[in-house]
C-alpha cells in the first residue's frame, strides 16, 4: 500500500501493541493490513459476528451432510405428523421433536431444519455472487469514471443518478417475471439462480461505484499518482497498480455491507414469489407461506425470520466493524 | 429560481423518456433476447383460452413484427395522446395517458391505477410522518449524547431495526397485535379515508407502524452520523464561541445543516413508496399499487405491470424534482 497512515485516534488505541513490541525489544515495520487486522481482533462485536458468518457458511455447505446425519431432507413430506383439522404441525412449537428439532411445515410436513439450512445456500450463494457482480462494475465504472473525467464521467455520473432513483424492486419484480422458464441455454433453478444474480447486481453496481467514484476524485490529486505518472506510468497502470491497491479498504467494507442488503432483496423477491422457484427451499419463500400459518402456528414464521435477521445482522456488524478498522477517520 | 426549475424539469422529462425506454426494454426486448419469438409474446398477451387467430390477432394489434424502434414510438404514443384498440366490431378509444386495458378484466390500466393510488398514498404518507419524526428526533438525541446509554440502546435497536425484514416483522405484528392481543380482531383491511377516517386510521395503524420502524431505524443511524460530523464543524465553535445557547446553536446551526441531506434521502424514499410500497402491501394485504402489480405479474397482465412502473417512476422524478427545489431554497450552500 502507497499511501502513508494518518496518524489518528485508531493509531493512538493502537500504542498499547507498539508498546508491548517495543519492550521486546524489537521494532517491526506493519502494513496497513496488518494494523486494521489488530484493530478488529479487538473489535469483540466484530469478531463475533465474523465467526457467525463463518459458522452459517459452513453450516449452508454442509447442508447435504447435516440433514443426513438427522436422518431429513428439505423435501421429504411428513403428513403423518400434520394435524389433519387444522392442517398445523401436531404437538407445540411447530411440531418441535428430537427427529426435527426445528419442527416441521404446516400442510405437507416438510422439515424446517433442512430447509432452513438448504435455504442458506440459495440466500448466501445469490448474495455472494450478485455482490461480486455489482462490486465489480461499480470498482471498474466507479473507478474510470473518477480518474477520468470528462464526458465519460458524465455519462456514467448520470446513469448511477438514475439507477439510484428508480423503484427498483419494482423494476426487479417485472424482469423475474417476464423471463421465460428457459433462456440462454439454461432451466430450472440454474436460469433463476443466473436472473437473480444478474438483477440483483445490476441494480445495486451504482451504490458501490458512487462510493469508488467519489475515493478515486480525491486519490488522484495525491501526489504518489503525480509521480506514477511522471515517471510515464500508462493509465493501465496507473488504475490497477496505484489507485486499486488504496481502494481496497472501501471496496472491502462496503462489499461486506452490500452482501446483507442483496440478502433482503433476494428474500424479498422469493417472498414475492418471483424469486427461486418452489419446492426449492428458500427464506424468503418460506416467509411467503407463513403469511396464511402466523395464526396457528407462529413457529413457522419466527425460524426463517430468524434466519434472515442473524444472517444479515452479522453482516453489518462486520461491515461496521471492518470500517472502524480500516478507516479510523470515519467514526 | 425559474431557469433552475425549468432545467430540473428538463432533466425530469429526460430522466422520464430513460425510464419508459428500460420499462419497454424489459417487456419488449428481454424476452426477446432470451428467446422468444413474437408468437410466444403475443400468447402473453392473449391469456387463457389463446387459439392460433386469438394469436394472429393480437400480434397484429399490438404490432409485434413492427421494428422495435416502431413499437416503441407506439408506446410513447398511448402514453401521450392516447390509442384506439381495434376489436373488431367496435372501435375503443383510450385517452391519454393510456396504458392498454388489463386482459384478465379487460378494465382499462388507468382507471385501475387511479384507483389503487390512494391506497399506497395513504401507507406511504402516514408512515413517512412517523419515521421523520422519529428517526431524525432519536437520530439527533444520540448524536448529542454520543456514548451515553440512551445512545448505545438506540442504535443497537436501529441496527437491529434495519436487519430485519419488513414481511418478517409485519407477520409478527399481525401474529401478536392482531391475532394474539386481539386489538386488530378482524385483521387489517383497508377503508377508504372518505368513508370513515376513524376506520381508515385504525386499520392503517400497524402497517404504519412497521413500515416507518424499518425507516425510522435508518434514518436514525443517518441523522446521528450527518449530525456528529455537523457538530464538530468549525462554525458549530464559533457559534457556541459568541455566546449563543446551546438550544440556538443546535437547532439553527447543527440541525439545519445536517439535516439537508437525510431531506434529500427523504423525498426519494417518499417517491419510491408511493410507487408501491410492495412488501408492505403483500404482507398487510392492502389493495396498493404494489399489490396490483404483484398481482399482475402472476396473472401475466403485462399493461398493468407497465402502467405501475410508469407510474411509480413518475412519482419518484416527481419527487427528486421537490426535493431539489426545496434543497435550494433550504441551503444557502448551494447554488442555482
Amino acid at each position: 500500500m502507497g499511501a502513508p497512515i494518518e496518524v489518528s485516534s485508531g493509531e493512538q488505541r493502537a500504542a498499547p501493541e507498539a508498546v508491548l513490541a517495543g519492550a521486546a525489544g524489537r521494532i517491526e515495520g506493519r502494513s496497513l493490513g496488518q494494523i486494521a487486522w489488530m484493530r478488529l481482533k479487538r473489535d469483540k462485536v466484530a469478531m463475533a459476528a465474523g465467526i457467525m458468518i463463518l459458522v452459517l457458511i459452513a453450516l449452508a455447505l454442509l447442508a447435504p451432510v447435516i440433514t443426513r446425519a438427522l436422518g431429513t431432507s428439505p423435501n421429504d413430506f411428513n403428513s403423518n405428523l400434520i394435524d389433519p383439522v387444522l392442517s398445523k404441525p401436531k404437538g407445540s412449537f411447530g411440531g418441535i421433536s428430537l427427529e426435527h428439532p426445528l419442527g416441521i411445515e404446516p400442510i405437507n410436513g416438510r422439515d424446517v431444519l433442512a430447509r432452513v439450512l438448504y435455504g442458506a445456500r440459495i440466500s448466501l450463494l445469490i448474495a455472494f455472487l450478485a455482490t461480486l457482480l455489482s462490486v465489480t462494475l461499480g470498482v471498474l465504472l466507479g473507478v474510470f469514471a473518477g480518474y477520468k473525467g470528462g464526458w465519460g464521467d458524465t455519462v456514467i455520473s448520470r446513469t448511477m443518478d438514475v439507477f439510484l432513483a428508480f423503484p427498483l424492486l419494482l423494476f426487479a419484480i417485472a424482469l423475474a417475471g417476464v423471463i421465460p422458464s428457459e433462456a440462454f441455454g439454461l432451466s430450472g433453478n440454474g436460469l433463476r439462480i443466473a436472473v437473480l444474480v444478474f438483477i440483483i447486481g445490476f441494480f445495486s453496481w451504482p451504490y458501490m461505484g458512487r462510493i469508488i467514484r467519489g475515493q478515486t476524485l480525491s486519490l488522484r490529486e495525491r501526489e504518489f499518482i503525480d509521480a506514477a505518472r511522471s515517471m510515464g506510468a500508462r493509465t493501465p497502470h496507473v488504475l490497477f497498480r496505484e489507485l486499486l491497491p488504496n481502494l481496497v479498504a472501501p471496496i472491502l467494507v462496503y462489499s461486506t455491507l452490500l452482501i446483507p442488503t442483496n440478502i433482503l432483496f433476494e428474500a424479498a423477491l422469493s417472498f414475492l414469489g418471483v424469486g427461486i422457484n418452489p419446492p426449492t427451499p428458500s427464506w424468503g419463500g418460506m416467509l411467503n407461506q407463513a403469511i396464511d400459518f402466523y395464526r396457528v402456528d407462529p413457529m413457522f414464521m419466527i425460524i426463517p425470520g430468524a434466519a434472515i435477521f442473524l444472517t444479515v445482522m452479522a453482516f453489518n456488524l462486520l461491515g461496521d466493524g471492518l470500517r472502524d478498522a480500516l478507516d479510523p477517520r470515519a467514526r | 429560481m425559474a431557469a433552475f426549475i425549468v432545467r430540473r424539469l428538463l432533466a425530469a422529462v429526460i430522466l422520464l423518456v430513460v425510464v419508459s425506454m428500460m420499462t419497454f426494454a424489459i417487456f419488449f426486448l428481454v424476452p426477446r433476447l432470451a428467446g422468444m419469438n413474437s408468437d410466444q409474446l403475443a400468447l402473453r398477451y392473449v391469456g387463457r383460452g389463446a387459439t392460433a387467430e386469438s394469436i394472429e390477432a393480437t400480434k397484429e394489434r399490438l404490432h409485434l413484427d413492427d421494428p422495435l424502434p416502431v413499437q416503441y414510438g407506439r408506446f410513447v404514443q398511448g402514453i401521450v395522446v392516447g390509442d384506439e384498440f381495434n376489436y373488431g366490431p367496435e372501435v375503443v378509444k383510450c385517452p391519454p395517458p393510456c396504458f392498454g386495458y388489463s386482459f384478465r378484466n379487460s378494465q382499462p390500466v388507468t382507471a385501475l391505477l387511479i384507483d389503487r393510488i390512494p391506497v399506497t398514498a395513504s401507507l406511504a404518507f402516514g408512515a413517512a410522518i412517523l419515521w421523520l419524526i422519529g428517526g431524525v428526533s432519536v437520530g439527533v438525541l444520540s448524536a448529542l449524547r454520543r456514548g451515553s446509554v440512551f445512545d448505545r440502546a438506540a442504535m443497537s435497536t436501529a441496527l437491529a431495526g434495519v436487519s430485519l425484514p419488513i414481511y418478517f416483522t409485519g407477520l409478527l405484528s399481525l401474529a401478536l397485535f392482531a391475532y394474539h392481543w386481539k386489538l386488530w380482531p378482524n385483521g387489517v383491511n383497508y377503508v377508504p379515508f372518505t368513508t370513515n377516517p376513524l376506520d381508515w386510521a385504525y386499520n392503517l395503524i400497524l402497517p404504519w407502524v412497521t413500515l416507518a420502524f424499518l425507516y425510522a431505524a435508518l434514518y436514525a443511524r443517518l441523522t446521528r452520523a450527518s449530525m456528529l460530523e455537523t457538530m464538530n464543524e468549525d462554525y458549530i465553535r464559533t457559534a457556541r464561541a459568541k455566546g449563543l445557547r446551546e438550544r440556538t446553536v443546535v437547532v439553527r446551526h447543527g440541525m439545519r445543516a445536517s439535516l439537508t441531506p437525510i431531506l434529500t434521502i427523504f423525498g426519494l424514499d417518499v417517491g419510491l413508496l408511493l410507487g408501491g410500497a410492495v412488501l408492505t402491501e403483500s404482507t398487510f394485504s392492502l389493495p396498493g399499487l404494489g399489490q396490483l402489480v404483484v398481482d399482475a405479474v402472476f396473472g401475466n397482465d403485462l399493461p398493468i405491470v407497465l402502467g405501475v412502473v410508469m407510474v411509480a417512476s413518475v412519482f419518484v422524478i416527481l419527487a427528486n424534482l421537490i426535493v431539489d427545489v426545496l434543497y435550494a431554497t433550504l441551503d444557502p450552500r448551494v447554488r442555482l
